[in-house]
């Protein structure tokens, strides 16, 4: 276990292992990915209140998943990079950034353009749309401060510390629902009990979940591999891939 | 103490101070985050006189009243302990009906009614097909008329 952590914390073992995964990744990915579609937008029966309006549910669900998992994902590549001085985990956690931030707007458009009918608005300022909106906010922080920061290892060490910060906001998105009055509707899948929603409509939408896992997988890997490539251009062994290759 | 130790201390007591400040914060803005009130808050007299604020609750089965030729429409909110009557003249949201819950925001108007410029239908965590929620309707038909046929 500890020999597997410090194999992935040298850059060349990650280069080699992360190449190894990509492939297998975004092949599960695809195959997953059309399932869900075909399952949540020709499968799925229409929504006894909402017809099919509620099928955009299968693009902002998973979105806003993505956006939650992805910020908690770099909080802790972000304490391991802090606590244990691991170069990849900051790779990681500066290559999630930006992935993070378009699931956040996609959950965020998604959401409007799925309230406007059945709200009847595009944007309310109530606590799970801003409390969302805030960690869009987060992620631009975040990569703001890395560009502007000049010296790598200070820009990682004061993005890690935001990334740290902001990591506040992600109980208060997923209780916001439960903990005041919002015009966004409570909980449905992760409800103690039986998720309320058909067996139908619920498949398709964890197989979507799974797919945007997947997808952010197969993207933070092929960007941190190009991070690896760009920050040990110097080393021996980037060296010695490029001659090969050449 | 080794440095690393101190490092994790360090990360942990950020995280936890952060969290203990975000929760003092929102426990001081508790009633502000609300988005909207309830009936029963406003009989209790809770509303903020004179001003604008948002009512939300369900609507009362059999209660919507249309005005003939204009856009007026009559209903009451309830959160089944008190009911506020509501006044609002304008296009309502697909998913308004009797029994679903809505956030209208207005002000308080004389007699006691709520006059809303702006009406937005909240829809509840259910998703379902059209023939499971038909024969939960039909079950529940059907136990109550059974119930009711008992002497």
């Amino acid at each position: 276990m500890w020999l597997f952590f410090h194999k992935l914390g040298s850059p060349k073992h990650f280069y080699q292992l992360a190449g190894r995964m990509i492939p297998w990744f975004a092949w599960a990915c695809a195959l997953l990915m059309i399932a869900g579609l075909i399952g949540g937008l020709v499968l799925a029966p229409p929504d006894y209140q909402q017809g099919d309006s509620f099928r955009i549910m299968y693009l902002h669900v998973p979105s806003a998943w993505m956006s939650l998992f992805i910020y908690v994902t770099m909080a802790v590549s972000s304490a391991i990079a802090l606590i244990w001085k691991m170069k990849m985990a900051d790779i990681i956690a500066a290559c999630s950034a930006p992935i993070g931030a378009s699931f956040t707007f996609l959950a965020l458009v998604s959401g409007s353009l799925w309230g406007k009918p059945m709200w009847g608005t595009y944007w309310v300022w109530d606590a799970r749309l801003t409390s969302e909106l805030i960690l869009l906010f987060l992620y631009l922080g975040y990569m703001g401060l890395l560009v502007a920061i000049e010296d790598r290892r200070n820009a990682a060490r004061a993005g890690a510390v935001l990334a740290l910060v902001g990591v506040v906001n992600v109980p208060i998105i997923h209780y916001s629902v439960q903990w005041w009055n919002t015009l966004h509707q409570g909980p449905t899948v992760t409800k103690f009990g039986q998720p309320s929603i058909a067996a139908s409509m619920l498949i398709p939408l964890l197989l979507m979940g799974l797919a945007f896992t997947l997808f952010y997988m197969t993207m933070v890997l092929i960007r941190a591999r190009t991070a690896v490539l760009t920050q040990e251009r110097r080393s021996q062994w980037v060296r010695e891939l490029i001659e090969h290759h050449e | 103490m080794t440095r690393r130790q101190r490092r994790m201390v360090l990360v942990l007591v950020l995280i936890g101070g952060v969290g203990i400040a975000a929760a003092l914060t929102l426990e001081a803005f508790r009633n502000n985050l609300l988005y909207f009130i309830s009936p029963s808050e406003v009989v209790a007299g809770k509303a903020p006189p004179g001003r604008a604020f948002r009512l939300g609750g369900m609507v009362e089965k059999g209660s919507v009243k249309r005005a003939k030729g204009s856009l007026k429409v009559q209903f009451v909110l309830t959160d089944f302990a008190h009911s506020v009557p509501v006044v609002y003249s304008g296009i309502l949201p697909d998913l308004f009906r009797e029994g679903q819950g809505v956030v209208t925001s207005g002000h308080m108007g004389p007699h006691g009614v709520f006059v809303a410029t702006e009406v937005l239908a909240k829809h509840d965590a259910k998703y379902m097909p059209p023939e499971v929620a038909d024969a939960l309707k039909q079950a529940k038909r059907t136990t109550t008329s059974q119930v009711g046929a008992k002497p």
